[in-house]
């Protein structure tokens, strides 16, 4: 039976008909699906299958490549982001992203966090201060960068790194959380620390993240969609994806049978 | 004996490694010896001259070849004087031009840009600083100086800068043909650094909510701050030892003045100007001092630079 109809979910993505073109190339197959607040999502599927880049349509990162383009209608709480009159910046505010590799700015642990926060509040000295500490202690670092806040943020490890490009997208307090294989190059301690930390960070946001590591989607998410050649083949509770794919495809590539 | 071919085939390429780490040897040390040589004979030359006027070479304006007496003041304050002039101008529209090739510009459109930039890079000095004495000069005399003197000459603070009649060439003249000159080299330099940004870097400042502006500023200038600043040197650095565009606009003249209007000389227009007509021995030797004192401030400059990234490096604690 369905597990996921005892979740009581609320959408905050709604993806209707979405397509994506890198020029001439279709990226993205009309995807339609509802992405729940608060829970975390998972994009699986192999390499070049389109889970980057529709997590790159939900803050449209997109926008930065001219030849890039994307069609259909992605709603966050009911307003299409995709709309020409949407604002990048208060887009990108309430959607924050973290790459697949830590990418620390070259400036104190201190500026990583603030930064973003400077870009949309004036704060004083020592709300910025509580700030900052909020954000480190959400992202469990807090302990670790106390006492070398004034260093640069390329001098903590990679594991910290991470952990500082989550807090650094937490403090700006976005809706949704964009995780692009955030621990694709890290050690296994290190992925630990950060899918324990996705699991806390859920009861605040809405996560949504894209994995090559199967094992880590079934750990850490709620709901699973498995793409492949730009098609949404099958999206679904976590639990039931894994155990009882509905499709073929789904279980070829879940039980290891390509991919 | 196979092995004894063998053996002696060893040998042979040991003897040539010997050879070869030898050559390089010399190699890396004659740019030393080059260098030395080249200081010890401008203080040989420069030495009656050091005897005759001591220190107050450097703080006299006087320069009378007739009685033999000769500073240094004047074509010291000109060449820094320009060269500041040139960066001032010429870093912040490097700076435009490497965002907008490596951020802003249509893909189409970089090509072109950057190779119109090299070219600009590689005119030789000579036909700037004809185009400056024929072309530019009249323009800004006619155009640029009567307003300057006119709107900026009675402000209490900049007024002493912008005095005079408007003629064209002088020492704000040189300051702006020497911006356009660095500003090829600069501006490519920046390029360079800022395409080496990680994409990942930028996207993650794009992804923030931040505009290009801020993107640039905070992430992508810090990243690159050495590469920028040896870039700035770079353009600095041939400021400060440029001959010919220079002495065809500055105007020759050993007058000391506040005025950027005014006609001024630098080090090396000095020298380019004065060195045939040089007769007696404390006049070429005076000339020759010159040169050891440009060699000292772009020596200066250069360490000074260094330094500076030094101190920035130890601060951040990387």
């Amino acid at each position: 039976m369905p597990t996921h109809s005892t979740k009581i979910t609320k959408p905050k993505l709604i993806v209707r008909d979405l397509n994506f073109y890198y020029g001439t190339e279709r990226a993205l197959k009309d995807v339609n699906m509802t992405i729940p607040e608060k829970m975390v999502t998972a994009f699986i599927g192999p390499s070049g299958c389109g889970k980057s880049t529709i997590l790159r349509t939900f803050n449209r990162m997109y926008q930065l490549y001219p030849k890039q383009k994307a069609t259909g209608e992605v709603l966050l709480d009911g307003e299409n982001i995709l709309d020409k009159k949407q604002d990048l910046n208060m887009l990108r505010a309430k959607v924050g992203m973290v790459f697949q590799k830590p990418t620390p700015f070259p400036m104190s642990i201190y500026d990583n966090i603030a930064f973003g926060v400077k870009l949309y509040e004036r704060l004083s000295r020592y709300d910025m201060d509580e700030r900052v500490e909020w954000a480190l202690s959400k992202a469990a670092l807090w302990t670790e960068a106390k006492d070398k806040l004034k260093k640069n943020g390329t001098s903590l490890s990679g594991g910290q790194q991470q952990r500082l490009c989550i807090a650094r997208a937490i403090a700006v307090k976005p809706q949704v959380l964009l995780l692009d294989e955030p621990t694709s190059a890290l050690d296994p301690i290190s992925t630990a620390h950060i899918e324990k930390l996705i699991n806390e960070l859920k009861t605040d946001f809405t996560i949504v993240i894209v994995t090559h590591n199967m094992q880590q989607a079934a750990r850490v998410s709620d709901f699973t969609a498995y793409m492949y050649l730009g098609n949404l083949i099958e999206f679904g509770d976590t639990s039931t994806l894994f155990t009882n794919p509905k499709h073929k495809e789904t279980e070829d590539y879940i039980t290891g049978r390509f991919g | 004996m196979p092995t004894f071919a063998h053996e002696s085939r060893i040998k042979y390429q040991h003897w040539l490694d010997i050879v070869f780490r030898n050559i390089t040897r010399l190699a890396a040390f004659s740019v030393l010896i080059l260098l030395l040589a080249l200081i010890a004979s401008l203080v040989m030359g420069g030495l009656p001259a050091i005897k005759h006027f001591g220190f107050g070479f450097l703080s006299s304006a006087v320069w009378n070849p007739v009685t033999d007496e000769f500073g240094a003041l004047v074509p010291i304050i000109g060449t820094l004087v320009t060269s500041f002039i040139a960066l001032l101008i010429a870093i912040p529209i490097s700076f435009g031009i490497a965002i907008f090739l490596t951020e802003l510009s249509p893909r189409w459109l970089r090509r072109p840009l950057g190779i119109a930039i090299e070219l600009l890079a590689g005119i030789p000095s000579i036909i700037y600083g004809m185009w400056g004495l024929f072309v530019f000069a009249p323009l800004f005399a006619e155009h640029v100086q009567p307003w300057l003197i006119e709107k900026l000459g009675p402000s209490p603070l900049f007024g002493p800068l912008f005095q005079g009649i408007p003629m064209g060439v002088g020492i704000l003249t040189a300051g702006i043909i020497l911006a356009i000159m660095v500003i090829p080299f600069i501006a490519s330099v920046m390029r360079d650094v800022f395409e080496i940004v990680p994409t990942l870097l930028k996207e993650s400042a794009y992804g923030l909510g931040a505009t290009t502006w801020e993107v640039m500023w905070n992430v992508i200038l810090p990243y690159t701050k050495i590469g920028v600043v040896g870039g700035i040197m770079l353009g600095l650095g041939r400021a400060l030892g440029e001959t010919m565009a220079v002495t065809f606009v500055i105007g020759n003249a050993h007058k000391l003045s506040t005025s950027l209007l005014m006609p001024g000389n630098s080090i090396s227009s000095a020298l380019a100007n004065e060195f045939n007509e040089a007769v007696g021995e404390l006049y070429t030797s005076a000339l020759v001092q010159l040169g050891l004192i440009l060699f000292l401030i772009t020596f200066i400059v250069l360490s000074m630079a260094r330094y500076m990234l030094h101190r920035l490096a130890k601060r951040e604690g990387t």
